[in-house]
């Protein structure tokens, strides 16, 4: 029966896609396309899950996590408080700023950056996360060493990213910065800064995601009582699948509004390049 | 050439500095253990006893360097000790899950660019996906695994072709679109059917996209079978050894594990920069 009713909303869901898709194109479809797409998934999940029996222990039908959430709600709030809030957020401010000022430094000295540019490329391409460990070891149990984390894993995406940025004036423009008898720190702010934007916000929007991970890897390796790594970890032992994927769905969504606000503030700040341009 | 001096001295700085903490960050430990043996220490005494303890709490660098030389050279390759060994375990979860995400990437890009359906629902939810921490979830989805008897290399896999797996969707969509209207116009003019425009027009021109790809998502799948190895219990492979490092305060043995981490990430990037070269090279866009 339940996997008769998922098997026809898979069809029906994708029998509307198909025909939206063939519509002339327009906000609503392509609001409307992604959004049935992922409500017929959380259908036929359902189905799945009751029609075959899956047990609660494998995989919890989305009701099942909806409830929980429901139930959980004062849990779910302390650990957000004390991993996104406390740990990834404050870890995020600190490191961007932290990037932001070496980048300025480094791209003022030709040297440096010739000499710590491959080094940045080098360090961004490692498992950095594998400092959690230490780090949890030097700056104790609490988000202090989860922000410790999350400062080090944003550092070098946006350290190469706004020294590339920096560097993305072209030679004419600076030419003419210097007849307007231009100083170092006015075509700092008044060309160069505004032309590294869409770079930077490209380092910021990276930044968004290795935040939320850190500082949910890093609660692994010791945390407080509280906090989504731990809670994730804890109920895994226990069982306890559906907090798990109550835990995720917070995660999810926190991650997202987190992209979803620098990528908004990107389009206000840099309303004036060409990828933001003609998208209404 | 130009950047060789450069480097150095930035490595050279970054040495300095290493031995530096290593004094400030140990000195409380020494000192403490000084005043218990009632000896006071001279600051060459100190110095030389910050760089040389057995749990410091950064080790500095000679003495991870010591312990990589005798974890990888002269312990035998299967030997559980030898650091070659976990790392060789978790070169085999990372490549089959760079394997699988690739192939996952690769089809999907291919259904995104040809079917206009799957462009406008897979798409999102396939950006969306990323924003979700799956790193959070992969102790999770290796104890579920393990209970539907799937154990072995094949969980930590799994994560690795869902870090993997984007960056190549993403690269190949840009890659296979980036030939101009006025080129595939000019296929039509030759009569080419839809798989020769595919073969001979879209996939040449996607390859410095799919490269770029290929190493981002290299590092991201070792990343993913590091920490797909966490909630295993600690048997073997790097994470195993970072876990066992940071529970022993085994501090030595941690940073050599991410050092060969480090090694071998640079290693697999390193080789895939190779093949890209010689391949652009080959078709005359390098």
């Amino acid at each position: 029966m339940w996997i008769l009713l998922g098997i026809l909303a898979w069809a029906g869901g994708s029998a509307l896609n198909v025909w939206l898709a063939r519509q002339a194109p327009g906000r609503t479809a392509a609001l409307a396309v992604p959004l049935i797409f992922g409500v017929t998934l959380i259908f036929v999940w359902e189905a799945a899950v009751r029609g075959f029996g899956i047990s609660p222990v494998l995989l919890p039908a989305p009701s099942a996590i909806a409830a929980r959430m429901a139930g959980s709600t004062g849990v779910l709030w302390e650990d957000f408080v004390q991993t996104v809030i406390k740990g990834a957020l404050s870890g995020y401010v600190i490191g961007c700023l932290a990037a932001f000022g070496t980048a300025i430094v480094v791209d003022r000295f030709d040297f440096l950056r010739r000499g710590l540019l491959p080094v940045g490329n080098f360090v961004a391409a490692l498992p950095i996360i594998g400092i959690a460990p230490i780090l949890v070891m030097w700056f104790g149990f609490d988000w202090q060493s989860k922000a410790a984390v999350v400062v080090v894993m944003v550092f070098f995406p946006m350290l190469v990213n706004t020294v590339e940025g920096l560097r993305d004036t072209s030679a004419m423009q600076r030419d003419l910065m210097r007849t307007y008898a231009a100083g170092y720190w006015t075509t700092l702010l008044k060309l160069r800064l505004p032309a590294a934007m869409p770079f930077i916000f490209n380092g910021l929007k990276l930044a968004t995601t290795l935040a939320l991970i850190g500082a949910i890897v890093a609660e692994f390796f010791g945390s407080p009582i509280r906090g989504m790594g731990f809670r994730i970890s804890t109920s895994v032992g226990l069982l306890a699948l559906d907090l798990v994927w109550a835990e995720i769905v917070v995660a999810a969504v926190a991650g997202s509004a987190f992209y979803g606000g620098v990528a908004l503030l990107e389009k206000a700040v840099t309303f004036w390049h060409p990828s933001q341009r003609g998208q209404g | 050439m130009r950047h060789v001096l450069p480097v150095l001295t930035v490595v050279a700085v970054i040495v300095a500095i290493w031995y530096a903490a290593a004094i400030w960050l140990n000195a409380q430990w020494a000192l403490d253990t000084a005043a218990r043996q009632d000896r006071t220490l001279g600051a060459a005494e100190l110095v030389l006893d910050t760089w040389s303890q057995e749990k410091p709490k950064l080790p500095a660098p000679h003495q991870v360097v010591t312990e990589l030389w005798q974890t990888t050279v002269e312990k035998n390759v299967t030997s559980k000790r030898s650091l070659v060994y976990h790392a060789w375990v978790t070169l085999s979860a990372t490549l089959l899950g760079f394997g699988m995400g690739t192939a996952l990437g690769f089809a999907l890009a291919v259904g995104i660019v040809y079917i206009r359906v799957m462009d406008m629902s897979v798409m999102p939810w396939v950006i969306a996906s990323q924003t979700i921490p799956i790193l959070a979830i992969a102790p999770m989805i290796i104890v579920v695994l393990n209970a539907m008897g799937l154990s072995g290399l094949l969980p930590k896999a799994m994560i690795s072709m869902y870090l993997s797996f984007f960056p190549v969707v993403v690269g190949m969509v840009k890659g296979l679109r980036s030939p101009s209207r006025m080129m595939r116009d000019q296929m039509r003019t030759w009569n080419a059917t839809r798989g020769q425009e595919f073969l001979r027009l879209r996939l040449p021109m996607s390859m410095p996209y799919l490269f770029a790809s290929l190493k981002i998502a290299m590092a991201a799948s070792l990343v993913g079978a590091i920490v797909g190895e966490l909630p295993t219990g600690a048997v073997a492979g790097l994470g195993a050894r970072l876990l066992a490092g940071s529970y022993y305060g085994q501090t030595i043995q941690i940073w050599s594990a991410l050092f060969m981490a480090a090694a071998v990430a640079a290693a697999a990037v390193g080789l895939i920069g190779i093949v890209q070269r010689a391949t652009l090279k080959r078709m005359g866009m390098g």
